[in-house]
């Protein structure tokens, strides 16, 4: 009978590609019951969301409801953990940052993080390439027109939204397949917020997996394909893109706009 | 033979000489205390302990080993910088999270353990340092020694050379990013207490290689940098920590100063660079070309 044959055939050790296809389908970063503390407060009680490749994924939440602390806790930046976090499989809980970032992942922090010290196109240059495949420079001018122009100022010199634009071409370069982005639209001009959910649906599109935190709902909503909701350090809900509308009555309640 | 304003020119431009070389230590000294103050946030007192090791190793190379200057000048440094790498793995990386206070202490307790050590083993006579290029050339207006000479344009193309390393490289780049924020540094991937501990070597490098060229011209002796790094201090406030060209400015300008002072008014010519320091800080607290964070 074939398909006991066929069977049989399963049992035995998976092919290459056979295997990379289960890799492709297990989730990019997988995070599992993630607590935190800073010093002696505890902010993350119990955290778990995934991504799959290539997926665009959202960290929603009121002030102070621990999005940016799962990121930087992701990142290995806030370093009191516990839970587990893999990424392409791995374990990276217990590893310092710098070993993390050299994995394949890239942070754009919430208050952007350009050096004052550095021009516009040293600011560029300063995250190491970790994997082949990045962008590279001239690519990303292209995406980033304003920035090519001003290469040669002083990085905190340009204005809030090429700052977020430099924040985020700079980790482009790295090859790094996960970006990890807090909050690029906050405090800007609602045509640079159009811009940006611009350029974050390119990026999807050329294939890098993305998990935004943002408070801006409506932006949100634009550009993901789920959105995970965290309240007081935990996750409590997942809505995807296309049941938002059904949804909408409780995501106000829960971000309380 | 011409005056000027009653004063010799040889008187003046003999002080002016000595000013200059003077100035050229106070600017590699004061550079590396603020590549280090930059880094690692604590102020390394130990500067001048760490000289007198540098014209100490080059000293004990000739007459131990009978290694000339030339080599010394290169292999002393990298014995005293590895030095550095291990204090800091060993103390200092313990103390960054804690006041300013607790670098003042630390490096200060260790340069007086280590100057102590070597006045114990060498005493505080000091031992003679054969010029390596002796003789001079008269310029008709004053004799300029060789050596001397050379120690100055040695001084310039050194600090030169690490501003070029601190502005103008990736490495560099780095330095001064991890100087603003070292945790996202880190973040991209960057192994930033390595970078750290580099600093801090190439730093402790920089002071004995400093020691090395003055061993001919000073006396080699334990306490050699004591004197010197008190003034270099008063420098590096003056400039204002952290400005690298500030730095090289400032300690090549204040050797003028001092200088001109011998010419003009000797009895202030000790107290002059600490009189300037006193007025900057007045005028304008965050040094020369210090920016307020
Ligand atoms: N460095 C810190 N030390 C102590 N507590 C902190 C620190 N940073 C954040 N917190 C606290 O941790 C909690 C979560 O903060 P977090 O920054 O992760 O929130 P968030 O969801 O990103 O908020 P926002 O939307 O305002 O950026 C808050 O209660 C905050 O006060
Ligand atoms: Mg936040």
């Amino acid at each position: 009978m074939p398909w006991c044959r066929k069977s049989r055939q399963s049992s035995k050790p998976m092919s290459v590609p056979v295997m990379a296809e289960a890799l492709l389908k297990a989730p990019l970063l997988k995070v599992d019951g993630l607590q935190a503390w800073y010093g002696e407060s505890h902010i993350l009680h119990g955290v778990d969301f995934e991504i799959g490749h290539g997926e665009l994924v959202t960290l929603l939440g009121r002030n102070g409801a621990g999005k940016t602390t799962t990121l930087k806790s992701v990142m290995g930046i806030v370093e009191k953990r516990s839970g587990s976090v893999t990424f392409e499989g791995r374990q990276l809980v217990g590893h310092p940052s710098n070993e993390i970032a050299r994995l394949g992942i890239a942070y754009c922090p919430e208050e952007r993080g350009i050096f004052s010290s550095l021009n516009v196109e040293e600011n560029l240059l300063l995250p190491p390439v970790v994997k082949p495949g990045g962008m590279s420079l001239a690519e990303i001018y292209q995406l980033f027109p304003n920035l090519e122009e001003r290469k040669r100022s002083q990085g905190t010199k340009l204005s809030g939204g090429e700052q977020q634009m430099l924040a985020i071409g700079r980790i482009l370069r790295t090859g790094a397949p996960l970006l990890l982005l807090d909050e690029p639209t906050e405090g800007l001009a609602p045509v640079i917020v159009q811009r940006i959910g611009e350029i974050i649906r390119e990026l999807k599109s050329r294939g890098f997996t993305i998990l935004l935190v943002e408070q801006n709902f409506h932006f949100a909503a634009t550009v993901a394909d789920r959105h995970y909701v965290m309240e007081d350090g935990r996750v409590v809900d997942m809505i995807a893109s296309a049941d938002v509308q059904q949804n909408i009555g409780k995501l106000q309640a829960y971000l309380g706009v | 033979m011409f005056e000027l304003l009653g004063i010799p020119p040889q008187a003046l431009f003999g002080q002016l000489l000595l000013g200059l070389i003077n100035g050229a230590f106070y600017a590699m000294l004061s550079l590396g205390l603020a590549v280090i103050f930059g880094m690692l946030n604590v102020i390394n007192f130990t500067h001048g302990a760490q000289y007198m090791m540098g014209a100490f190793a080059a000293w004990l190379m000739l007459t131990i080993l009978d290694i000339p200057f030339w080599v010394a000048l290169v292999l002393a440094p990298i014995v005293v910088g590895l030095f550095g790498v291990v204090l800091e793995k060993v103390m200092l990386k313990r103390i960054y999270h804690l006041d300013h206070l607790y670098g003042f202490l630390l490096t200060f307790g260790l340069a007086l353990v280590i100057e102590g050590l070597f006045q114990w083993k060498w005493g505080s006579s000091g031992a003679p340092y054969p010029s390596p290029i002796p003789g001079g050339t008269n310029l008709g207006f004053m004799f300029l020694p060789t050596y001397r000479g050379f120690v100055v344009v040695a001084a310039l193309v050194i600090c030169l050379v690490t501003w070029y390393g601190i502005e103008r490289t990736r490495l560099g780049a780095y330095l001064r990013a991890a100087t603003e924020n070292p945790t996202l540094v880190r973040a991209f991937g960057i192994n930033v207490p390595r970078l750290i501990t580099l600093t801090y070597g190439l730093g402790v490098g920089l002071a004995a290689l400093a020691g090395v060229l003055a061993a001919p011209i000073q006396q080699v002796s334990a306490l050699m940098g004591t004197n010197l790094v008190l003034v270099v201090f008063a420098v590096v406030v003056i400039g204002g920590m952290g400005s690298i060209m500030g730095s090289i400015v400032t300690g090549f300008g204040l050797g003028l100063v001092e200088g001109l002072t011998k010419v003009f008014y000797p009895p202030a010519s000790n107290t002059v660079i600490f009189v300037v320091m006193a007025i900057v800080l007045l005028v304008k607290p965050a040094g020369l070309f210090g920016q307020t964070k």
